[in-house]
């Protein structure tokens, strides 16, 4: 099996927040902790984009090279998770972390910041798979039940696809084909190293 | 004049070669520097025993659902 990844869509994104509420139910996530998030580009003007983002589970994640206790590891499906009892609420990874996806409970007086949380890919923690322990610090492991990410699997339009990399990428390749657009806004060339041809200049010589 | 140039050749010549002493800054993560407590597999549960095959195909099963070209046409 290849590295577990998401992978948005932004042309099926309709900005339902569907995929930030069923991560919130399914882990039963604080208030003020947001471990999925819709971003939308240019929002109100036509043609307006959304995204959904977390942690994208960096194959050279910045969070592991910078966090001073080490409390960063990577499973062998790829995932990055974290050991919370190690962690001292620094806030280096949340720097460094490119797409914000570490958060930090406040919710105590003086901007107290508590333990990193962040997204796990359902897939829990250093912890005993389905222990009241592992539900508490990092939620249901979905992973460990054979399932995929809730967020994804409940996605109404499949514009957030997640699991393994290479099926997903499929899916994702289908469908810019299929539709015959989409390509030229997400990094198409970055990952299939096609350069498409410049358009034809009308009344031009070709 | 000639022995002017080679002493101002010759202080010149580090300038040249500082650019190979630049260190590089990219900090890169080492594996094995993890300080927490271990993780188990995901295959290692009461659900699979322990069968990774079983945890694969089930996982597999769930990547191509995803996939409605292929669900909508099978059903």
């Amino acid at each position: 099996m290849a590295r577990m990844k998401f992978l948005a869509d932004a042309e099926r994104c309709i900005e339902c927040n569907g995929c930030v509420t069923a991560c919130k139910q399914e882990h039963e996530i604080p208030w003020g902790v947001n471990r999925r998030r819709v971003v939308t580009l240019n929002d109100g003007v036509p043609g307006e984009k959304s995204i959904s983002v977390a942690c994208m589970h960096c194959s050279d994640a910045p969070c592991m090279a910078v966090c001073p206790v080490d409390v960063f590891y990577k499973t062998t499906e790829g995932l990055v998770l974290h050991d919370k009892d190690l962690c001292i609420g620094c806030g280096y990874c949340f720097y460094a972390c490119p797409f914000g996806a570490p958060q930090f409970p406040q919710d105590g007086a003086f901007g107290l910041r508590g333990k990193m949380d962040k997204c796990t890919f359902c897939a829990g923690g250093p912890e005993p798979d389905f222990s009241p322990a592992e539900f508490k610090k990092y939620g249901r492991n979905r992973i460990a039940e054979g399932k995929l990410p809730a967020c994804a699997e409940q996605c109404a339009t499949k514009a957030l696809l997640g699991g393994d990399g290479d099926v997903i990428a499929d899916i994702y390749r289908r469908r810019v084909t299929t539709r015959g657009r989409g390509s030229e806004v997400w990094g198409w060339g970055t990952a299939y190293g096609r350069p498409e041809k410049p358009p034809a200049q009308p009344g031009g010589k070709s | 004049m000639r022995k002017i140039l080679v002493v101002a050749m010759a202080a010149v010549l580090p300038l040249f070669a500082a650019g190979c002493g630049e260190k590089p800054t990219v900090t890169v993560y080492k594996q094995g520097m993890y300080q927490g407590k271990p993780d188990q597999q995901p295959w290692d549960n009461e659900q699979f025993k322990g069968d990774k095959v079983a945890w694969e195909k089930a996982v597999k099963a769930r990547n191509l659902g995803q996939n409605e070209y292929e669900r909508v046409v099978a059903h």
